[in-house]
């Protein structure tokens, strides 16, 4: 809710600012907004639907259940996997990632989980590639998915 | 008739995974449509102000400004005002793309735009308070750090990769996308290259 009321304050006075500066451009704006929309829809309706079918199939308890099924290694692949694929707002999944540790899964496993959960987007990739592209959405996933298995090393050596 | 087919396929199979489900798993399958109604009414009211707010930066703010602050040549500078911008408390990562787009059709290099969605993503301010609260500040602090070490590290390769094998067909499209910018572009960019 915050974040809508703090958007929409900041477009009325972009565009309040805009429309006294400028019709014309504020005209131009909305079109390259609407063209862009258009564009977008399909990408946007499937990120939408990819959403609902990982959250609604990799809910909080099966995500305990599968990371806190195996030990060790395998356990931290798991969770990365499982962090890459799925998008949980951060008030739910620090609290998930946090009981998780409480309930015996190691540092390395919860920042992995934690990690690729914030750095790698799965659903929301066919709207990253519709915008950046393919290459550009590809090389920033799966860096981002090999950084977070060294980010847990790291972490799980450390901690 | 063929594009439309091809531009909607995922779309199309996604509704046919949803009739599956709904014949062979109905629990799952009200669970799935509950959270897709969900993200639908939150992507209905952020994304009409987030495409507005993205055309209003193309209409006003010059090229020379963005590529200033922002591009390939902004050293530790652009790098930090990208991290800044990030880190700023707004909305979910799928708004950051669209903006992300515009700053780079405005002349931000490929390193400050990972560095960018990144922070966005990863190292946002309200989300770190409720990491520390979960998980401590200990851990907080070194994801924090190894994090934003791999950002610039990712984004500096990924710059250098763009730049000896850019995305052509993205390229393309990105021009496709906003002719009006493409005259403005070559006005502007004929001094420098």
């Amino acid at each position: 809710m915050v974040t809508v009321i703090t958007i929409y304050s900041l477009l009325g006075i972009f565009l309040a600012a805009s429309l006294i500066k400028s019709r014309e451009k504020t005209v131009r704006a909305f079109r390259i907004a609407w063209k862009a929309l258009l564009k977008t829809a399909p990408s946007l309706i499937a990120v939408l639907g990819i959403v609902g079918l990982t959250l609604g199939i990799l809910t909080p308890e099966t995500i305990s259940k599968i990371v806190g099924a195996e030990a060790g290694f395998a356990a931290t692949i798991i969770a990365a996997f499982v962090g890459a694929i799925t998008l949980i707002p951060s008030l739910v999944a620090f609290p998930l990632a946090g009981s998780l540790l409480r309930s015996g899964a190691t540092i390395m496993t919860i920042s992995a989980f934690v990690t690729t959960l914030v750095m790698v987007g799965f659903v929301t990739a066919p709207m990253e590639i519709k915008m950046l592209g393919k290459k550009f959405t590809l090389l920033r996933n799966g860096l981002g998915f090999a950084a977070a298995l060294v980010i847990a090393l790291v972490m799980g050596v450390v901690l | 008739m063929k594009d439309t087919l091809k531009k909607y396929l995922v779309p199309i199979i996604l509704v046919f995974v949803f009739i599956g489900l709904a014949i062979w798993a109905p629990e799952t399958a009200s669970r799935t449509s509950k959270v897709t109604f969900d993200y639908f009414k939150e992507m209905i009211l952020i994304m009409p102000p987030v495409f507005l707010l993205m055309g209003l930066i193309e209409a006003w703010i010059p090229k020379e400004k963005i590529q200033k602050w922002l591009g390939s040549g902004s050293g530790v500078k652009g790098a930090a005002i990208a991290f800044a911008l990030g880190t700023l408390p707004t909305g979910p990562l799928y708004m950051a793309f669209p903006m992300t787009a515009s700053l780079i059709r405005k002349g931000a290099g490929i390193r400050n735009m990972v560095i960018f969605l990144g922070s966005w993503a990863a190292l946002k301010i309200p989300q770190l308070m409720v990491e520390i609260k979960f998980l401590g500040a200990a851990f907080t602090s070194l994801r924090f750090v190894l994090t934003l070490s791999a950002l610039v590290l990712i984004g500096v390769i990924m710059e250098t990769l763009l730049r000896l094998r850019p995305d052509k067909t993205w390229l393309e499209k990105k021009d496709e996308d906003a002719p009006r910018m493409r005259q403005g572009k070559i006005k502007m960019q004929d001094p420098g290259k």
